[in-house]
C-alpha cells in the first residue's frame, strides 16, 4: 500500500487511558492518565510531546505502541482504523517501534550487539540471507562505526550514547515507518545528547520516518520537532508548530514551562503566580485541569472544560482566554492579556 | 614552567607553603591538588586528579561535569564521606571556620567588593580545619553544623519511618544541646516555613510528601544549624523543571537571608549559568576550566567547555544544527594520555597527546580564570571560538539571574 505524505501514518483520535488502582484494602479508584488525546504522525516529521511527569506523555506513547490497551478512542494506521480488540497485526507491530528511555535497562546484558540486532531481523524474516551484513548496515545507519568493532560487543562495553544508538538500531531493524521515542536522551550525558537528537533528525529527513519524541525538555523539543504538543495532567493543552509554541505560547501552562526551563539566553522571565504542583489524577480538577494554578483563571475555568481554540495556522490551545469573543460584544484585552503580563486583579475574578 | 614530572606547578597564587595558604578575609574552603583514586593495586581509577578549587564566603560555585567526571567524588572527599575503595592520594583541603554570624551577605550581589571593604568582618578570625587529616571527630563536628550536604535523592536520604518533625528534632538535639524541646519544635516549624512548607507537615512521613517537598525538607534540615557552606549534589536532577525552578529560587532567597556559600554540583551547565558566581568544569577527574559564570558561558577558553555550551539547544534565536561533542567521555580505567580530552578535541595538537596541559591563569576584562589547555599557553594560535570577548566583570549586560527575584 502506498500512502501519500498528506495522510498520517499513524493517527490517534480521542484516545483515553484510565488505570484502575487499589486504594487501601477495599477501595478502588481510577487514575485518569490520559484523556481524549488526538495526534497525527506524518511521514518525515517529528512531533514532540512535552510535559512534566504524570502528564500522560509516556502513556500516550505506550498506547500508540499498543503495549497498553486503550480505554477508549480510535487508532488509524495509514488511514485505516485499527481493530483494538483483535491481536495486534504483524504489520502494525513491525511498522510502529518504541525506543525506551533507559538504554541501560532495555538491552539484555548477556547478549552481544550482534544477537540483539539479529533477533528482530530473523523473526520478521528481513535479513535477506546475510544476517551479519544486515546487522553491520544497521550499525552504520545509527553511526556506530567502524561497525565491525561494535558488532561483537556486549552492552556493558558501550557508553550510554552508544547503547541508546543500539536501542534505536534495534527499533530500525524491522524497517518501521513510525518511531516512538520516549525520553530517548534524558539518561545520557549532556555532551552526547545532541548526537542522538541529530540522529533522529537524520532518520526523519533521509528515511521519512514519522517520529513521536516524548520529552520533558521543551528546548530539545524546539530543536528537533516540527510540531509540539504540550500535555498537562492527562490533557493536551496546546498544539502547534514548534516555533509558534516557543515564541508565542498561548496557554498559561506552556508559558510556565517555558519560564521554568533553564535558559541562559533568556531575558528576565517572570511567572506572575505561585507555581504549585500538578493535581491528583484520581480526582482531577473540574473544568480546566490547570485552573487551580493559573493566575489568569476565570469563573468559567473551574466549571467548563475548555475546547481547543484556534490560535493560528495549525496552532490550537485549550484555554478559555482564547475563546473568540462574539462580534457585537467584543471584550478588548480579553485575549491580549497573555502577551502583556498578568491581568489586573479585577479582570480575573 | 617546569614540566619534568609532566605536571606544571600550580599557579603562583596558590604556591604557598604551610597550613593556611590564603588568609584572605573571605576564604571559606580551599582545596589544593586533591587526587582521589578508587581501588588500589595495579589499576586504580583516578576519579579526581590534582584539583584545586576555592570557595569564598557568600559565593555560589557551580561544579559542572558529566557522569564519571569526579565531581561528586570531590565533594565526598572534602567532607570525609568518601567510602572504600575511595582513597585520597594527594592534596589538601582546608575549611575556614569563621565565627557564626560574622558574615552577612548584602541584599544584592553577595560578592560586591566595595561592600565587603566598607563592611569588614572586623577582628573575627577563622579557625582552620584540615578536612583531610584532622581527627574524625573534629571534621564530624564541622560537617552539618558548618558544612551541610544535600544529596540528589531525598527519598533515600530521609528515614522513611520517622516523621519530618522528629528528623529535624534529632539534628537540633545532637548539635544544639542547650535548646529545650519547645525551642526545638519552634525552630523546626520556622525552618519548614522558611522553605515554603506549612508547619503542620511536621507530623508527616517522608512518603506523604511530593518529591519537591522532600527536597525542600532536605534543604531545611541542611540549613538548620546555620552552615556557612552548603554542598548540593544534583539536588534537583530527579525533579520536574517547574519544581526545580521553585526550589532554586527558594534556595537563592535563603542564601540572601542566611549568607551561606553554595557548592552546586550538577551535569546541567545551563542551570549553573543562572545561579552561580563561578563555574568550575570537570572532565575525566580534572578541573579543565574555572571562570566567572558569565565569562565561562559567553567566552569559554577550553574546548570541552566550548562544546558543552553548544550542547544544549536554546529556546530563542534561529534554529541551527548543533553538534554537541563528538565521541564519548573516556573510560576512567583507560584515561587517554596527555590531555584526557584530546581524542574528542577538534583542535588537538601533537603535544596534547603526550604532555599533560598546564594550569594556566588567564586575566581579561571578566576577571581571572584558570584553564587546563595547551592552546592557551601563549605559544599557540588560539582558535577564534576559544578567544571570544568575555563580558566585562560586573557590567549591566549580565545574564539573567535569579538573584533578587521575588515571586
Amino acid at each position: 500500500m502506498n500512502v501519500g505524505e498528506d495522510v498520517p501514518l499513524l493517527e490517534a483520535v480521542d484516545v483515553t487511558k484510565h488505570y484502575r488502582v487499589r486504594v487501601g484494602r477495599m477501595g478502588r479508584s481510577i487514575v485518569h492518565a490520559a484523556e481524549n488525546i488526538s495526534v497525527a504522525l506524518y511521514p518525515g516529521t517529528v512531533t514532540a510531546v512535552v510535559g512534566e511527569s504524570g502528564s500522560g506523555k509516556s502513556t500516550l506513547s505506550r498506547m500508540l505502541a499498543r503495549t497498553q490497551k486503550l480505554t477508549s478512542g480510535k487508532l488509524y494506521y495509514k488511514g485505516e482504523e485499527v481493530s483494538l480488540t483483535k491481536r495486534v497485526p504483524a504489520e502494525y507491530r513491525q511498522s510502529v517501534q518504541l525506543v525506551l528511555q533507559d538504554p541501560f535497562e532495555s538491552l539484555n546484558p548477556v547478549h552481544t550487539v550482534r544477537y540483539i540486532l539479529s533477533r528482530p531481523l530473523i523473526i520478521h524474516g528481513l535479513a535477506g540471507g546475510n544476517v551479519e551484513e544486515a546487522v553491520l548496515n544497521l550499525l552504520r545507519r545509527v553511526a556506530l562505526e567502524p561497525a565491525e568493532q561494535f558488532i561483537g560487543k556486549y552492552p556493558h562495553e558501550l557508553s550510554g550514547g552508544q547503547r541508546q544508538r543500539v536501542s534505536i538500531a534495534r527499533g530500525l531493524a524491522v524497517r518501521p515507518k513510525v518511531l516512538l521515542a520516549d525520553e530517548p536522551v534524558s539518561m545520557l550525558d549532556v555532551s552526547i545528547r545532541l548526537g542522538v537528537l541529530n540522529l533522529l533528525a537524520d532518520l526523519r529527513d533521509r528515511e521519512r520516518l514519522a517520529i513521536l519524541y516524548v520529552t520533558h525538555d521543551i528546548a530539545s523539543a524546539r530543536y528537533l520537532a516540527d510540531t509540539i504538543m504540550v500535555m498537562y495532567a492527562g490533557k493536551v493543552v496546546e498544539v502547534g508548530p514548534a516555533d509558534s509554541i516557543t515564541n508565542a505560547p498561548a496557554h498559561p501552562y506552556t508559558k510556565l514551562l517555558l519560564s521554568a526551563a533553564p535558559d541562559p539566553d533568556a531575558d528576565e522571565k517572570v511567572w506572575p503566580g505561585a507555581a504549585g504542583s500538578p493535581p491528583s489524577l484520581v480526582q482531577p480538577p473540574s473544568g480546566c485541569r490547570f485552573h487551580p494554578r493559573c493566575p489568569y483563571a476565570m469563573p468559567i475555568c473551574s466549571t467548563d472544560e475548555p475546547p481547543a481554540f484556534r490560535i493560528g495556522d495549525l496552532h490550537t490551545a485549550a484555554c478559555w482566554l482564547h475563546e473568540p469573543a462574539p462580534l457585537e460584544l467584543s471584550q478588548p484585552g480579553h485575549t491580549a492579556s497573555l502577551t502583556e503580563g498578568p491581568p489586573a486583579s479585577g479582570e480575573s475574578t | 614552567m617546569t614540566l619534568a614530572n609532566g605536571r606544571p606547578p600550580l599557579s603562583s597564587s596558590s604556591q604557598t607553603s604551610g597550613r593556611a595558604a590564603h588568609h584572605g578575609a573571605d576564604m571559606l574552603l580551599e582545596i589544593r591538588g586533591l587526587s582521589v583514586d578508587y581501588g588500589l593495586g595495579d589499576q586504580p581509577v583516578h576519579a579526581v586528579d590534582d584539583v584545586s578549587l576555592t570557595i569564598r564566603r557568600g559565593e555560589v560555585v557551580g561544579l559542572a561535569g558529566e557522569s564519571g567526571s569526579g565531581k561528586s567524588t570531590l565533594a565526598y572527599a572534602v567532607t570525609r564521606l568518601l567510602r572504600d575503595p575511595g582513597v585520597i592520594t594527594a592534596g589538601e583541603a582546608y575549611f575556614y571556620d569563621w565565627p557564626k554570624g560574622s558574615y552577612r551577605a548584602n541584599d544584592g550581589d553577595g560578592l560586591d567588593e566595595s561592600v565587603r571593604s566598607a563592611n569588614p568582618t572586623g577582628a573575627a578570625q577563622p579557625r582552620l580545619v584540615d578536612l583531610l587529616t584532622d581527627d574524625r571527630d573534629v571534621v564530624r563536628a564541622v560537617r552539618w553544623s558548618d558544612i551541610a550536604v544535600v544529596f540528589q535523592s531525598a527519598l533515600h536520604a530521609l528515614n522513611p519511618v520517622l516523621r519530618i518533625g522528629r528528623l529535624i528534632d534529632d539534628v537540633l538535639k545532637t548539635h544544639e544541646k542547650t535548646m529545650t524541646r519547645a525551642q526545638r519544635r519552634a525552630r523546626a516549624k520556622e525552618l519548614l516555613e522558611m522553605v515554603g512548607i506549612s508547619a503542620d507537615r511536621l507530623n508527616s512521613y517522608p512518603h506523604e510528601l511530593s518529591g519537591g517537598m522532600r527536597q525542600r525538607v532536605m534543604i531545611a534540615v541542611a540549613v538548620a544549624l546555620h552552615p556557612s557552606l552548603l554542598i548540593m549534589d544534583e539536588p534537583t536532577t530527579a525533579l520536574d523543571v517547574v519544581i526545580q525552578r521553585e526550589i532554586l529560587e527558594g534556595l537563592m532567597e535563603l542564601r540572601e537571608h542566611l549568607g551561606f556559600s553554595v557548592l552546586f554540583i550538577t551535569h546541567d551547565l545551563s542551570l549553573l549559568i543562572e545561579i552561580a558566581d563561578t563555574i568550575a568544569v570537570m572532565y575525566a577527574g580534572r578541573l579543565v576550566e574555572k571562570a566567572p559564570a558569565k565569562a565561562l558561558f559567553r567566552a569559554p577558553r577550553h574546548p570541552y567547555t566550548y562544546g558543552l555550551t553548544r550542547s544544549f539547544p536554546s529556546l530563542h534565536g534561529p534554529k541551527k544544527v548543533m553538534a554537541g561533542i563528538e565521541g564519548s567521555p573516556p573510560d576512567l580505567r583507560k584515561v587517554p594520555s596527555g590531555c584526557p580530552f584530546h581524542p574528542r578535541c577538534a583542535w588537538a595538537m601533537d603535544i596534547c597527546k603526550t604532555e599533560d596541559p598546564p594550569v594556566l591563569t588567564l586575566h581579561d576584562v571578566s576577571g581571572s580564570r584558570e584553564v587546563l589547555c595547551w592552546l592557551q599557553d601563549g605559544r599557540h594560535e588560539v582558535p577564534p571560538e576559544l578567544n571570544q570577548v568575555p563580558p566585562t566583570a560586573g557590567t549591566a549586560e549580565a545574564l539573567p539571574s535569579m538573584r533578587g527575584r521575588r515571586p
